[in-house]
């Protein structure tokens, strides 16, 4: 929203006062003002008000004349100018030589033979209107060569205000409540509203309207004749243009100028049209025409304002086409009303057709306004067209009235919130000067919220604590740190877990870490062949391609390895991100924090990838919980997933997620020869399993015994439990020395390490542990390879 | 015999003066020092001579056999002293400046940003907490005082699942959770909430190189008996400076959000100019940071904490955009990317 400072300084005095630096001190305590600042009619200079005296055509052009004009000093100035609408008589800006118009300094200038001193100036070219159409005609009484800016308000300082940040301020949607802030902080008073007293009119016939639907909280109306005039004076134009609007008529003019200052929505219908103004929505849906000439879907849930049974507006949005008005309305109804909020801000969204009006509707505006604004309407009004006849008494429906707040609060509740030192005096200040009643016994405060406060705004003593301190200033705060006792504060095993995962893949392992997002990628599955899982989904997604949440990382995961796949010969990726695993009983979802690997490698077998990828959770297992992994092979269920080596990650019994190779027909799409294998385990499920302490077993003094084995076996599990089932105090570390195959089969060497803190041990008394190994082992069928 | 004495003396020297490693050496000992070396020899042949001869000529060999084991010693250690030269000679010079092999792993730089702000909240005595993506409208909304038509519910901001359970569109979601996580200890032990939680939002929307549906924020919260906006303003200011590693200067204006009152949008002087007004900062020497405030009454009250009594303070950092800022990544989509090339470069930033 644009404001204008010449517009504001109807209602505050600023004189002796820097403007600027009250823009900025507003920004800091009502809302937040856009970087850019406008200096209106700073670009122009020197302009003054002439008189054409004389007009000539142009001999050889038909667009030009050749004019004479006075600017005050008597003598005639020769002008060569194209307008079409020039006339002797004819009182217009004039930019005599020397004067300024943006860049261009007026010099005498040759045109098409004839040398012109100065020019006479559009609308446009003052920077007032974008009518171009012809040069200023202007009625205005002044003497001649009175600079232009003198006549009408030129000079102005515009600023912007988001209205994002005025979201919750209905009062500052019009210039009348944006005042009232300056005169708060500024601590000078607000000047009242110059109304006509429409009690004047009490003894003329109402008009017969009628709210029929309680989301019409008010309505107010009065019926006008014999408007003569159509134009708006300049001022009035100069203010809208530089607020952001285009001047129209004066009728549409003066609703958007009322708009604009007070903030109230108004609407001039022919009152030809409206006989019986009716409030109410429809029970079906019906096609509505605007006045911009488009047919709008209506339906049972919108507000309309109708003619009986006839719709003639869209409540608080937008005038019909049919009951505009139009050259030869005599008679026409006013309306200020106020409707339900959410209502509007519904009907505005379901129609996609947001307007000025809904727009401050949708704040929650303040009923008491309605009359006001009609009262201000018709004095604009008269004082513009003094003909201007009021043909009906003020017709006024109040059926939704907002409660008075009061809030009562002491000093000690400011001292408290703010931490620093308010004095009463301070207090009723301001809030007197925000317009709230206040009454001061005391350290204790009575007030009354402002009906323009009090519609959603100002419901409580918090927010009276804002009100104080935004005016009292954020940057005069004296800042200190909080009195507050010291306690231990002990990380979450989760976190603790999260970051030592990260580091130790990050730093041991050189992975990379990455995120991706929490549901599937329905084309890049599809690229791969990957099938997108069954699982809960969005209902609202705008994007149909991410509509269902995944239930593992893997697939988006391995979707990233193919975006990396030309990235370096071998890399390992890993992202430890949530994941929804259905629905829990409960119906709520099952949402799970993972951890997921992945390694691509073009320069290694898939074997000793898969071995790798397994060191990593077995390293990270042994250091983040002292424990060890078990695996067991699982059937595939997924399309990602290879149906050979698919192993379940066991941890204390407790499935903590799985590991593979990645299908071979999606892998080939990444890479013809890349190995890629995954895992992925559950990250809250391991940091749950207890961390058990280091075990320090002391260091024998005595010599150690190495004894090899080989075994002609498939998996060195069985051999592990045969070890295991010696139960022997001496065997310090059993290692897979070596594995090999040959025409016997697979074979597997297992170095035993002997050891005892007491003594030396004997050959004979380790090859009796040996050889009791041995039997079991065959007895099961696995031979010693001899 | 003297001369024959003499004579192999001499043979040796120059033998061994010859030699040019320990094998040769080694096989001038055997051939002379050896059971059937021919000094060894000379002493076999001393069973003709005299008992007055074999004295004399047994001094002489026993003289010659000594100073060759001395000779041969000496010559070993000359030669394993040449050999070690040698070796030492025989190392080429390497080329110290070819390009380190830098290959290691990274962390995203979301993780870089968060473990910092962690680090700095830690430091003042700030739990940090783990929240879920997945949450209720309750928690996401009511708790939060955001009424059931405030146009933050709009089905176009929020990502709504099948179950009616929603993906949290702010960290704020976890705000009740906290609350009621630690009310106890504040109520019955007088211990002030003090939490900051890192984690994942997500906002149904376009995306482009400024927005992403899918982004990192991180809470945080204090309450306790008098917490007030001047203790806002102080710890803002004080974390914020740690945060960007310089004096910052803060500012506050009024904003709008519905679970703090009041509510502020807080400024940071301009990194780069430090105020004086830059490109940047649009010539402003402010930037938008973060929006904060006081704890709404209803907020700690759905969080069962009387209002009466106890105050608190809330903001929400942004770590998406704080990571952008500290790296300099002009498209927030690169985060998500999954790409190496841009992610492989945030190796460590302690």
């Amino acid at each position: 929203m644009f404001l204008s400072m010449n517009w504001l300084s109807d209602f505050v005095d600023f004189s002796g006062l820097d403007k600027l630096k009250l823009i900025n001190q507003f920004s800091l305590s009502t809302a937040e003002v856009e970087n850019e600042i406008f200096f209106k009619g700073s670009d122009i200079e020197g302009i003054v008000l002439a008189e054409i005296k004389e007009v000539a055509d142009h001999p050889e052009s038909k667009k030009l004349h050749l004019l004479k004009v006075d600017a005050g000093s008597g003598e005639l100035i020769d002008v060569v100018c194209g307008a079409p609408n020039v006339r002797v008589g004819m009182k217009t800006a004039f930019a005599p030589i020397g004067a300024k118009i943006g860049e261009i300094t007026i010099a005498p200038r040759a045109l098409a033979g004839y040398t012109s001193y100065g020019m006479c100036c559009s609308e446009r070219e003052l920077g007032i209107s974008d009518s171009h159409e012809g040069i200023m005609d202007i009625t205005e009484d002044a003497p001649l060569g009175t600079p232009i800016k003198e006549i009408f308000e030129i000079d102005d300082i515009i600023f912007e205000v988001d209205n994002k940040s005025l979201t919750n301020r209905p009062d500052l949607w019009g210039h009348y409540g944006i005042a009232r802030e300056f005169a708060a902080l500024i601590g000078r008073p607000l000047k009242p509203l110059d109304c006509v007293e429409l009690s004047a009119f009490d003894h003329l016939p109402k008009v017969d309207m009628k709210i029929e639907d309680p989301l019409c909280q008010r309505y107010s109306c009065l019926q006008v004749e014999n408007i003569t005039k159509s134009v708006s004076p300049v001022n009035m134009r100069i203010r809208l243009f530089y607020c952001g609007m285009r001047a129209i008529n004066l009728l549409a003019d003066l609703t958007n100028y009322l708009m604009l200052e007070m903030g109230q929505p108004m609407h001039a219908f022919d009152s030809r049209k409206v006989e019986k103004l009716r409030i109410k929505r429809f029970d079906a849906p019906h096609v509505f025409r605007t006045l911009d000439g488009v047919d709008r879907n209506c339906d049972e849930n919108t507000l309309m304002i109708c003619n009986d049974n006839t719709p003639v507006a869209i409540a608080g949005i937008m005038g019909g086409l049919d009951s505009e008005i139009v050259e030869d309305t005599t008679r026409l109804t006013l309306e200020s009303a106020t409707f339900d909020a959410v209502s509007i801000r519904k009907s505005t969204v379901r129609l996609g057709h947001r307007t000025d009006a809904s727009m401050r509707y949708e704040k929650c505006l303040d009923p008491e306004m309605t009359v006001p604004a009609i009262a201000r309407f018709l004095k604009l009004l008269t004082d513009i067209d003094s003909g201007v006849q009021v043909v009906s008494a003020l017709t006024d429906e109040y059926a939704f009235r907002y409660p008075v707040r009061q809030l009562s609060f002491d000093k000690k509740f400011v001292d408290r919130y703010t931490g620093i030192e308010i004095s009463n005096e301070t207090i009723e200040k301001t809030l007197k000067a925000l317009g709230f009643a206040v009454t001061v016994d005391g350290d204790s405060f009575e007030v009354t919220v402002p009906s323009h406060r009090a519609t959603k705004d100002v419901t409580m003593k918090a927010d009276i604590i804002e009100e104080i301190t935004r005016i009292y200033g954020y940057d005069n705060f004296a800042i200190h740190t909080a009195e507050a006792p010291l306690y231990p504060v002990r990380a979450a095993e989760e976190k603790t877990v999260e970051d030592k995962m990260k580091d130790l893949l990050v730093k041991r392992f050189s992975l990379h870490e990455l995120h991706s997002y929490v549901w599937a990628y329905y084309d890049e599955y599809k690229e791969l062949g990957i099938e997108v899982e069954k699982n809960i989904k969005l209902v609202n997604a705008t994007n149909p391609n991410i509509e269902t949440i995944r239930r593992s990382i893997i697939p988006t995961q391995i979707c990233q390895v193919k975006t990396n796949a030309t990235y370096a010969p071998s890399f390992g990726v890993f992202e430890i991100g949530r994941v929804i695993d259905g629905l829990k009983e409960d119906g709520l979802c099952n949402e799970r924090k993972k951890l997921c690997i992945t390694l691509f490698d073009k320069t290694k077998s898939v074997e000793a990838l898969y071995y790798e990828l397994r060191d990593i959770l077995a390293v990270m297992t042994d250091d983040l919980r002292h424990a060890t992994l078990t695996f067991e092979t699982i059937e595939a269920t997924k399309s990602y997933q290879h149906p050979r080596n698919l192993n379940a990650i066991l941890l204390d019994g407790v499935k903590l997620g799985e590991m593979g190779i990645v299908h071979p027909t999606i892998s080939k799409k990444i890479d013809k020869k890349a190995a890629i294998v995954f895992a992925e385990i559950d990250v809250d499920a391991f940091a749950k399993v207890k961390n058990a302490s280091i075990t320090y077993r002391e260091p024998s003094k005595y010599p150690e015994m190495e004894i090899d084995v080989t075994f002609i076996a498939e998996k060195f599990a069985l051999i592990h439990e045969a070890i295991q089932k010696a139960d022997c105090p001496w065997i310090r570390s059993v290692k897979v020395y070596d594995t090999y195959q040959d025409e016997n089969g697979k074979s597997i060497t297992v170095r035993l390490l002997f050891s005892d803190n007491e003594r030396t041990l004997t050959k004979e008394e380790v090859m009796a542990v040996i050889d009791s190994i041995i039997a079991d082992l065959d007895a099961k069928g696995i031979p010693m390879k001899k | 015999m003297n001369n024959q004495v003499e004579q192999l003396r001499e043979e040796f020297l120059s033998r061994l003066a010859a030699a040019q490693d320990a094998q040769t050496a080694e096989e001038i000992r055997v051939e002379y020092l050896g059971k059937n070396g021919s000094i060894t020899g000379l002493i076999k042949g001393m069973k003709d001579l005299s008992i007055e001869e074999k004295k004399d000529f047994g001094q002489k060999v026993n003289v010659l056999k000594n100073e060759a084991a001395q000779k041969i010693a000496e010559k070993l250690a000359e030669i394993k002293q040449k050999e070690l030269e040698a070796e030492i000679l025989a190392m080429p010079e390497f080329d110290i400046t070819t390009p380190a092999n830098l290959e290691r792993g990274s962390y995203h730089p979301i993780t870089l940003v968060q473990r910092q702000c962690e680090e700095i909240f830690k430091s003042m005595g700030f739990a940090i907490e783990n929240y879920s993506e997945v949450v209720s409208d309750y928690e996401c909304f009511e708790s939060l005082n955001i009424p059931k038509h405030h146009p933050a519910r709009d089905m176009q901001d929020t990502y709504y699942l099948e179950n009616g359970q929603l993906l949290k569109s702010h960290t704020s979601a976890a705000q009740n959770a906290i609350y009621r996580k630690y009310k106890d200890a504040l109520i019955n032990d007088g211990v002030p909430i003090k939490a900051i939680f890192p984690g994942r939002c997500f906002r149904n929307e376009a995306t482009d190189a400024c927005h992403e549906n899918t982004f990192f924020q991180m809470e945080g919260v204090m309450v306790d008996k008098n917490i007030s906006i001047s203790n806002l303003i102080y710890f803002m200011k004080t974390m914020l400076s740690e945060v960007f590693q310089k004096d910052l200067s803060v500012r506050l204006r009024p904003g709008f959000f519905p679970f703090v009152e009041p509510g502020f949008e807080l400024d940071i002087s301009c990194l780069i100019c430090d105020g004086e007004g830059c490109p940047s900062c649009k010539h402003s020497g402010w930037l938008e940071l973060c929006p904060c405030g006081m704890i709404h009454p209803e907020v700690l009250k759905a969080g069962g904490i009387d209002p009466e009594e106890y105050t608190g303070f809330a903001f929400g950092l942004g770590l998406t955009r704080l990571a952008m800022m500290k790296y300099g990544v002009k498209d927030i989509r690169d985060l998500n990317s999954g790409s190496l090339k841009t992610l492989a470069q945030f190796t460590d930033d302690h």
